[in-house]
C-alpha cells in the first residue's frame, strides 16, 4: 500500500503569549513542531504500513526550514520525504495550497493519503478535503480509528454525537485527529539516520508544473485574502466583585461566559 | 449571480441543528434590500416537513433535496446535493455551521465549484464600500483574529462557529417559497459504505482534555458539593475537577486533582469554586484562558489570577448559576 | 570552533526532552518514595534505543555518538536522576568495555543483547576495602581447566539484582600488583554468583545498589575480557569514558533544579510581589544559569573529544569534577530559593538535592578527578 502523509510544520501556538504591554504576539522562541493532527497521521500511516505492507512517504509544502519536520517523520520511520518549496507557492490560501499539494500527489502516486484534520496555525481544516476533491477521490474526515481488512480500510469517523464505521477502499484520503493515536517518538537510530543516511527530495514549481494550472498557486491563485489581522485584548487585571448579591453575581458571570462564547 | 444568501441547514435524524437557525438569523441581518433573499438548503431523507419551521426562522425560500441516499450524512451525496442547489441558486454567499459535518462538506463543495472558503467565523459583516462579505475568524490557535475577504470569486463561502450568531424567534406568520430540487443520484455517489452508526454515550474524559472545568475546593463543604458542581459542568458541556484538599478529604478521585501533585490543565474556562488558590494549585491551572473564581474570603489568593472574581457563597451561587445558564441557552434558540 | 549543535543533535535533544518529560517524569516521585526500580522507564528506554546509543547498528546499537549519549543522560537527569544512573552504568560501565575490548564472539554473545536492552548490565570493581584505592582488589580468580573460579565480594554495584551481565575485576596474580588484575564477563545465573544486601541510600533511590557475592563462582574461560593482567587498565579506561555520562548527569540534575525554581519564583508571591522580582532571586539564578552553561560546555566538549578520537581523559575528569560540584551547589541554592515548600516532598527539589550528592562520589570521586587533572599538569 503506498501511503502518503501530508504534514505541516507549524509554530507551537499553544506556547504563544500576548505581550501584556504592547498587545502583540510574542513569537520569539516559539518552537516549530509538526502539527499535532499530522503527527497522528504519520503514526497512523506507520501502523498501516505495519499491517498492510507498503511504504510511507511524507510530503510537506513549506519554506526550506520545513526540512526539519520531514527529518522528524523520517526518524519516526517514514521511508521517503518530499519538500515542496518554491517562492511561487507563498501566500497561498487553502484552495491554492490544496491545488499545489494535489499536483505533487499526482506525481508521487498514492493508494491512501492521510492528512491531519486541522493545522494549529491556520485552523481551517480545509486542505485535506479540498485535496480529495481535486484528486476526485473519497474522503473520510475526523478519523478516530483506522483498521485495515484486506483491501478495505475501516475508519471510525467521529461526529459530535455519534460516529460512523466507514468502509472505504483505495484510492482515498483520510484526515486524522490527534486523538486517533499516541504517536511514537523518533528512535535514536532513526534521528541519526534521518540526517546521515536519508535524503529529503526537494520539488519546486518546475517539478510539478505538468500536474497543475499555475493560475492556482500562491497568493495570486488564492480566492481568499487576509484583509487584516489583529490580536485580541490582552488579559488585563481581572474584574473583582465584592459586594454583589448572589443573583447579581450570577448575572455578571453569565454575561462574561456569553461574551467569551463559552455559552 | 443573485445577491441571495444560501444557508446550509444541517439536520441530524430529522432534527434541525441550532447552528443552522443561528445562521438563518444572521443571514437575515446581512441582507440589505428586499430583492435579496435568504434561501435555506435542506438535504436529507423524508425531511420536507422541516421546511416550514425554517421559514418561520427567517428563510424566504427553502430548497429541498430529499433522497434515500441522504438519510445519514456522507460526503459524496451531500456534496452533490449542495453543489446542485448552488448552481441553481447562484447565491452571493453560502453559510455552513462549523460542525464536523460543515467542516467536511463545505471544503469539498468550495473546491468543486472553485471558490473561496473561510473557516470557523465568529463575525460576518458586509463591507459598505465593496459589498464584499468580511469574515472574521480566530487563527494561530485562537491567539489572533483575521478578517478574510473573497473578492473575485462567487459565492463567498464560510463556515460559522456554532453558538456565536443569534437565531430569530420562530415567527409563524412568516411565509415563503418551498421547492423540491430533483438531484440525479446514482449508487456510486456514495464512494464509501457506512457499516454501522454508533451513537456515543459520554465517557469520563481526562480532565486535561476538557474545554470547561468546574473545580471544587474546601469551600464546597463536603463530597455532596461535587454533585452541584457536576450539574453546573453539564450545563457548560464540561467536566469536574478538584483541588488537593478535596482529594485528601476523600470527596473525589485523585485523577480529578489539579495542581503541583495533580494535573496541569488549560481549559477555555476554569471555574474555581471555594478554592483558596494556594500556589500548588495555581501551578496547575493558571494558564487557563478564562478563570472565574467564587470564594467567601475576599483575600483568597485565587483572586490574583482570576479574570472574574466573585466574593460569595459557592453553595448559593453555583446552583443559581446552573439554572441561569440553562435558561440562557433555551432563550438563545 | 563551532558552538552550534548539528541538526541531528538538535533533533535528538528535542526527542530526549519530550520523552523525558512525558515518559520518565511521571514516575520520578514514586521511584524515589518507594525506592522502586522504574521498570516502565527501562522498558521505554529499551524501546527507543537508549541502551545501545553509542554502539554500531551491527551490534544492535543506535549508531550514535558520545555527544548524543551525554545529551540523553542530561535530559533524563533533569527529571529522574535514578533512571539516568541505570542507563549510564549499563552503557558506559558494562556494554562499552565489551565493545572496546571484547572478542568478536563476546560482542555477539553479550554486546548485542546489552545494546538492544534485552539484558541489563553492571560493573563490579569496588570492594569493601577498595574504593578510591581500586588497586587493592581482594576478589581472586584462578584458572581451573576450562573455567575461572572467582571468590570475593563487590559492593555498591549499580543495577545489581536486575542486571544479567556483570563486568567483574579480580586478582589473577597478586604478585604483579595492578598488572595482576583481570576483567571477566560474569552472567548472573553462574553457579556461585549471588546478589547480596541492597543499600539504603540518600538519593538515586530507584537505582538498585547491591552487594555481589562470588563463592567459587564458575566463569567460562572465554569470558576473560581483554588480556590476562590487563583488567585494571580496562577498568580505568572504562571509568574515563563513564565520566562523560556522570558529568552529564550532574549537569542535568542542576539544570532540572534551576528549571523548577524559575517556574516557582515566577508564581510565588511574598511582600506583594513575585519572588522573581527580588534582586537576590535574580542574582542567584543568573549565577546558577551561568554555571550551568559552563558545565554544559565542559560536558559537551569532553564528549566531543571522545567522538573525535582525541585524548579526552582530562576533559572528562574536569567535566565530572565541575558537574558534581555544580549539582550539589545548585540544588542546595535552588531549594533555598524555594524556601519551606522546597523542603517538602510536594516539590522535587529536595529529591534533586539528595540525588546530586552521588555525582561527587561515584565513578571516581571529585578528589580522584583532581588527581587526574593534576597529573595532566605534571604536578608531582
Amino acid at each position: 500500500m503506498k501511503i502518503v502523509v501530508c504534514i505541516k510544520q507549524v509554530p507551537d501556538t499553544t506556547e504563544v503569549r500576548l505581550d501584556p504591554v504592547t498587545g502583540t504576539l510574542i513569537r520569539d522562541g516559539i518552537p516549530t513542531i509538526i502539527n499535532p493532527d499530522d503527527r497522528a497521521g504519520i503514526e497512523a500511516a506507520l501502523t498501516l504500513r505495519g499491517q498492510a505492507g507498503g511504504s510511507v512517504t511524507v510530503l510537506t509544502m513549506g519554506p526550506p526550514q520545513a526540512d526539519v519536520a520531514l527529518r522528524e517523520a523520517l526518524a519516526m520511520g517514514a521511508d521517503e520525504a518530499i519538500l515542496l518549496t518554491d517562492r511561487a507557492f507563498g501566500g497561498a490560501d487553502t484552495w491554492a495550497t490544496s491545488s499545489t499539494i494535489a499536483a505533487a500527489l499526482r506525481k508521487t502516486g498514492f493508494d491512501v493519503i492521510i492528512t491531519g484534520r486541522q493545522a494549529i496555525d491556520g485552523d481551517t481544516a480545509q486542505v485535506g478535503p479540498q485535496i480529495a476533491e481535486h484528486l476526485a477521490i473519497p474522503q473520510v474526515s475526523y478519523a478516530g480509528d483506522i483498521q485495515v481488512e484486506g483491501e478495505t480500510l475501516v475508519v471510525r469517523r467521529m461526529f459530535e454525537d455519534r460516529c460512523h464505521i466507514i468502509e472505504v477502499t483505495a484510492p482515498c484520503l483520510i484526515t486524522a485527529l490527534s486523538e486517533l493515536n499516541k504517536p511514537r517518538y523518533m528512535s535514536i537510530a532513526g534521528i541519526y539516520d534521518a540526517y546521515r543516511k536519508k535524503e529529503v527530495t526537494v520539488w519546486t514549481l518546475a517539478d510539478i508544473e505538468d500536474h497543475i494550472d499555475t493560475g492556482n498557486i500562491g497568493l495570486n491563485g488564492s480566492p481568499t485574502r487576509v484583509k487584516k489581522s489583529f490580536t485580541k485584548q490582552p488579559k488585563g487585571t481581572g474584574t473583582f466583585v465584592d459586594n454583589a448579591s448572589p443573583d447579581e453575581a450570577v448575572e455578571i458571570i453569565v454575561q462574561k461566559l456569553a461574551e467569551k462564547y463559552i455559552i | 449571480m443573485s445577491k441571495n444568501i444560501l444557508v446550509y441547514i444541517e439536520q441530524r435524524d430529522g432534527k434541525v441543528q441550532n447552528v443552522s437557525l443561528e445562521l438563518l438569523g444572521k443571514a437575515r441581518g446581512l441582507i440589505a434590500e428586499a430583492s435579496e433573499k435568504v434561501v435555506a438548503v435542506l438535504a436529507g431523507y423524508q425531511i420536507q416537513e422541516l421546511a416550514n419551521s425554517l421559514i418561520w426562522r427567517g428563510a424566504d425560500e427553502v430548497i429541498i433535496v430529499d433522497d434515500r441516499i441522504l438519510e445519514e450524512y456522507m460526503t459524496g451525496p451531500y456534496t452533490k446535493a449542495v453543489t446542485a442547489v448552488i448552481k441553481k441558486c447562484d447565491p452571493s454567499i453560502v453559510l455552513f455551521g462549523a460542525t464536523s459535518i460543515g467542516r467536511d462538506l463545505a471544503p469539498r463543495v468550495s473546491a468543486r465549484i472553485h471558490t473561496g472558503l473561510t473557516a470557523d467565523c465568529t463575525a460576518l459583516e458586509i463591507d459598505g464600500e465593496t459589498g464584499n462579505l468580511l469574515m472574521t475568524r480566530p487563527a494561530f490557535g485562537g491567539n489572533i483574529m483575521a478578517t478574510i475577504v473573497c473578492a473575485e470569486f462567487r459565492p463567498q463561502m464560510a463556515t460559522v462557529r456554532p453558538g456565536v450568531m443569534k437565531a430569530l424567534p420562530a415567527d409563524n406568520s412568516r411565509s415563503g417559497k418551498m421547492e423540491v430540487l430533483a438531484v440525479d443520484f446514482v449508487a456510486g455517489d456514495n464512494h464509501v459504505k457506512i457499516r454501522e452508526v454508533v451513537r456515543e454515550t459520554k465517557k469520563s474524559r481526562d480532565i486535561a482534555e476538557a474545554k470547561c472545568l468546574v473545580s471544587g475546593g474546601r469551600g464546597i463543604g463536603n463530597a455532596k458539593g461535587f454533585q452541584m458542581l457536576r450539574e453546573l459542568a453539564d450545563t457548560l458541556g464540561g467536566d469536574v475537577s478538584s483541588s488537593r484538599a478535596c482529594v485528601d478529604a476523600g470527596w473525589i478521585e485523585k485523577n480529578r486533582q489539579v495542581g503541583q501533585t495533580g494535573k496541569t490543565v488549560r481549559p477555555a474556562l476554569y471555574m474555581a469554586c471555594g478554592i483558596s488558590g494556594a500556589i500548588q494549585h495555581l501551578a496547575g491551572m493558571e494558564e487557563s484562558e478564562l478563570i472565574i473564581a467564587i470564594n467567601k474570603n475576599n483575600t483568597a489568593p485565587i483572586f490574583d489570577v482570576a479574570d472574574l472574581g466573585i466574593v460569595g457563597d459557592v453553595n448559593v451561587i453555583v446552583p443559581k448559576l446552573a439554572e441561569a445558564i440553562r435558561k440562557y441557552k433555551l432563550c438563545k434558540v | 570552533m563551532d558552538f552550534n549543535l548539528t541538526k541531528e543533535h538538535r533533533l535528538l535533544r528535542q526527542m530526549y526532552r519530550e520523552f523525558a518529560v512525558n515518559e520518565i517524569k511521571p514516575y520520578a516521585e514514586q521511584t524515589d518514595e518507594e525506592e522502586r526500580f522504574p521498570v516502565e522507564n527501562v522498558e521505554q528506554l529499551k524501546k527507543y534505543g537508549f541502551f545501545g546509543l553509542v554502539f554500531p547498528k551491527e551490534y544492535g546499537g543506535a549508531g550514535g555518538d558520545y555527544l548524543g549519549y551525554a545529551m540523553a543522560i542530561e535530559e533524563i537527569s533533569k527529571v529522574c536522576a535514578a533512571t539516568a544512573t541505570i542507563m549510564a552504568a549499563h552503557l558506559s560501565l558494562c556494554a562499552a568495555p565489551i565493545y572496546e575490548c571484547g572478542t568478536e564472539a563476546q560482542k555477539q554473545k553479550f554486546l548485542i543483547p546489552l545494546a538492544k536492552g534485552d539484558k541489563l548490565g553492571a560493573f563490579g570493581l569496588t570492594e569493601p576495602g577498595a574504593g578510591s584505592d581500586a588497586a587493592g582488589q581482594q576478589t581472586k580468580a584462578y584458572l581451573d581447566g576450562d573455567n575461572y573460579i572467582l571468590n570475593g565480594s563487590k559492593i555498591f554495584i549499580t543495577n545489581a539484582g536486575y542486571a544479567e551481565v556483570y563486568i567483574i575485576m579480580a586478582m589473577t596474580d597478586k604478585s604483579k600488583g595492578t598488572r595482576g588484575i583481570s576483567a571477566f564477563i560474569v552472567e548472573s545465573g553462574s553457579p556461585g554468583f549471588s546478589v547480596g544486601k541492597k543499600e539504603k541510600k540518600m538519593g538515586i533511590r530507584g537505582s538498585s545498589t547491591c552487594e555481589i557475592i562470588m563463592e567459587n563462582c564458575i566463569v567460562p574461560k572465554e569470558n576473560l575480557l581483554g588480556q590476562l593482567g590487563k583488567g585494571f587498565g580496562i577498568a580505568m579506561k572504562t571509568l574515563d569514558a563513564g565520566r562523560i555520562g556522570i558529568s552529564a548527569q550532574g549537569l542535568g540534575i542542576g539544570e532540572g533544579a534551576i528549571d523548577e525554581t524559575v517556574k516557582y519564583v515566577k508564581e510565588r508571591k511574598q511582600f506583594g510581589k513575585a519572588l522573581a522580582s527580588f534582586q537576590n532571586t535574580q542574582f542567584e539564578l543568573a549565577d546558577m544559569r551561568t554555571k550551568a552553561d559552563a558545565c554544559q560546555l565542559l560536558v559537551y566538549r569532553s564528549a566531543h573529544a571522545k567522538d573525535s578520537g582525541v585524548p579526552y581523559g582530562t576533559y572528562a575528569a574536569m567535566a565530572k569534577m565541575y558537574a558534581g560540584d555544580f549539582a550539589s551547589d545548585v540544588t542546595r541554592r535552588c531549594l533555598q530559593l524555594m524556601g519551606g515548600y522546597g523542603y517538602t516532598r510536594e516539590y522535587p527539589l529536595e529529591r534533586m538535592m539528595r540525588d546530586a550528592k552521588i555525582t561527587e562520589i561515584y565513578e571516581g570521586t571529585t578528589e580522584v578527578q583532581k588527581m587526574v587533572v593534576a597529573s595532566s599538569m605534571q604536578l608531582k
